[in-house]
């Protein structure tokens, strides 16, 4: 069993949360994540453990940059025991989509592709497993899961290229 | 035509001083409203510029901003925070209330303003400015540290406790009779509990209500709702921004994420324009007589607002040096003390000029005490500890006389 780190996390009104770890080494790192989407990394003062000696301010851009450098890549160790190759996409629905305003069924993505819809975004909510009878709006966008080949069918169908 | 001509001119100039002033702000990294607050002294009655065409206009929009502040401060917030806030935080609370509001008030009864006066002046020195602490606590890096939440832990609780002062002291102002007021204290707080409820319970649902894909839409439903509101709400003698904060906290999610991020220009436009007119309703010529009193007020509230601080930071079990930079990020005082004298003002009009010397004042102190209260603090500890122990070391969880929370 690997050790789990523990990460506390604390509410900040109107600002966001802050998450706190403190590393088997000592050192006391903070992440506040802002509800602008910004992301501070703070590391605490060794002399006062209240306060942040550093802070750096990170935009998502930039956080998704560093969390990719940070996790250890848990798709390699997949491969080493599964031969597995699945993508996941996200593919809009556009003004020029045949499907917009189409049910899930119409497009029948899984007996062509193989590839499945598992999730349709809107800007309101997220709909998990849709069924057949979901009925597409435009500016919807689409997670779909498959082999390569099968997502990249499912977007040509999708985007009527 | 010759008015409307007379009005773009007048509005125009003093917009676009506006911006240009805010310019200059952000370059010394100060907050804007100290200067907003002095455009309006030297446009004003007595000013430079006397503004007439364009004073009706003004006064309406005047009216639009606090509404507009006050609905962004309660989208801020959702109805869980405040609720969790407020059963952990209220000792800090009553001690904030305590130690900031009684100053106003006995300074207004020396002055011999008689008793109303003395509850508006109350609020004037017992709320913070959310929006400058908020942008200090970013500037100076600290959003990551122990006494942050605290810190905005007594925000949230002050601008709750608004929710119930403003209700109280529009009651007062009109004159109402103990048994009126004690009815409008009655209808505010039930339709607070009411919004926190229904927003806890069933917040989803009155978003989904407001929620549309098309952000014109949203921006009208959201405004057109919140001034609908607000009106009604000062029908009902209850003021107009508690209900435009408590539709800020109905809204919740996505919904609320999206007008906020509508609304935000259109608020920084029409509180610029609130500041302007309270600054052109007072009379420069009436600030040099209440500068002394303005200066005791600030001088007394900032350290009370230390000691607030110091309280509340204990309290989470956070150490004297955590304390002081808690205690001295409160001391700013800025948007909700100008809302209040500004209610005032028609019952007395001399806590106009008091109230924007003191705002002055500590709007521009604020960020400094933020800064330098804990180096200050740190070294007067040191020299006043007899023993030469190091009396400021953490790494003590709460010392023996604060309780556990």
């Amino acid at each position: 069993m690997e050790p789990t780190a523990h990460v506390s996390k604390t509410a900040l009104p109107g600002v966001g949360t802050r998450y706190d770890l403190k590393t088997d080494a000592g050192a006391h790192l903070s992440v506040v994540v802002h509800q602008d989407g910004r992301r501070i990394l703070a590391f605490h003062d060794p002399e006062d453990d209240d306060a942040c000696k550093d802070a750096a301010a990170l935009a998502p851009h930039e956080a998704t940059a560093l969390s990719k450098l940070l996790v250890p890549d848990p798709v390699a160790h997949l491969h080493q025991h599964i031969e597995i190759d699945l993508v996941t996409e996200h593919i809009p629905v556009t003004k020029r989509s045949p499907y917009a305003g189409r049910l899930l069924a119409d497009t029948q993505a899984r007996t062509r592709t193989g590839a499945s819809i598992v999730a349709v975004l809107r800007r309101t909510a997220a709909f998990p497993s849709p069924t057949p009878d979901f009925r597409f709006a435009i500016g919807d966008t689409l997670v779909v899961v498959g082999t390569r080949e099968g997502v990249d069918a499912v977007a040509e169908l999708i985007t009527g290229g | 035509m010759h008015d409307t001509t007379a009005l773009l001119i007048e509005l125009g100039s003093i917009i676009l001083a506006l911006g240009l002033l805010g310019r200059l702000a952000g370059r010394i990294g100060f907050s804007p409203i100290p200067l907003y607050l002095l455009a309006g002294l030297a446009f004003g009655h007595g000013g430079l510029l006397p503004m007439n065409a364009s004073e009706e206009f003004i006064a309406t929009g005047a009216e639009i901003g606090v509404i507009l502040l006050l609905l962004l401060l309660g989208l801020e917030y959702s109805a869980s925070e405040l609720v969790t806030n407020l059963k952990t935080q209220y000792p800090s609370g009553i001690v904030d209330f305590v130690l900031n509001a009684l100053p106003g008030a006995v300074a207004a009864l020396i002055l011999g303003w008689g008793p109303v006066a003395a509850v508006a002046l109350a609020g004037v020195t017992w709320i913070s400015s959310s929006g400058v602490i908020a942008k200090v606590l970013g500037d100076l890096g600290r959003l990551g540290n122990r006494e942050t939440p605290v810190i905005l832990g007594v925000l949230v609780i002050e601008d709750l406790a608004m929710a119930v002062y403003l209700p109280l002291l529009t009651a007062l102002l009109a004159g109402l009779s103990l048994a009126g007021g004690s009815l409008t204290l009655l209808i505010s707080l039930g339709t607070v509990s009411i919004v926190l409820y229904v927003a806890l319970r069933h917040g989803r649902l009155i978003s989904r209500a407001v929620s549309s894909d098309n952000p014109e839409m949203l921006l009208l439903v959201v405004l057109g709702l919140t001034l609908f509101v607000a009106g009604i709400a000062q029908e009902l003698q209850v003021s107009a921004a508690v209900g435009a904060f408590l539709v800020g906290i109905a809204l919740s999610g996505e919904v609320a994420e999206g007008a906020h991020n509508l609304l935000a220009p259109l608020r920084d436009l029409f509180a610029a324009v609130f500041f302007v007119f309270f600054g052109l309703s007072t009379d420069p010529a009436d600030i040099p007589p209440v500068l002394v009193p303005a200066l005791i007020l600030a001088v007394v509230t900032a350290l009370t607002k230390v000691a607030t601080g110091w309280y509340a930071a204990r309290r989470a079990g956070i150490g004297p040096r955590g304390r002081l930079r808690a205690g001295g990020t409160l001391v700013a005082r800025g948007e909700f003390s100008i809302v209040i004298a500004g209610l005032a003002v028609g019952v007395e009009p001399r806590i106009g000029p008091l109230a924007t010397a003191y705002v002055l004042i500590l709007v521009i102190i604020g960020p400094l005490t933020a800064r330098w209260t804990e180096p200050i603090g740190r070294r007067f500890l040191r020299t006043a500890a007899t023993p030469p122990k190091e009396p400021t070391l953490p790494l003590e969880p709460a010392d023996t006389a604060s309780t556990p929370t």
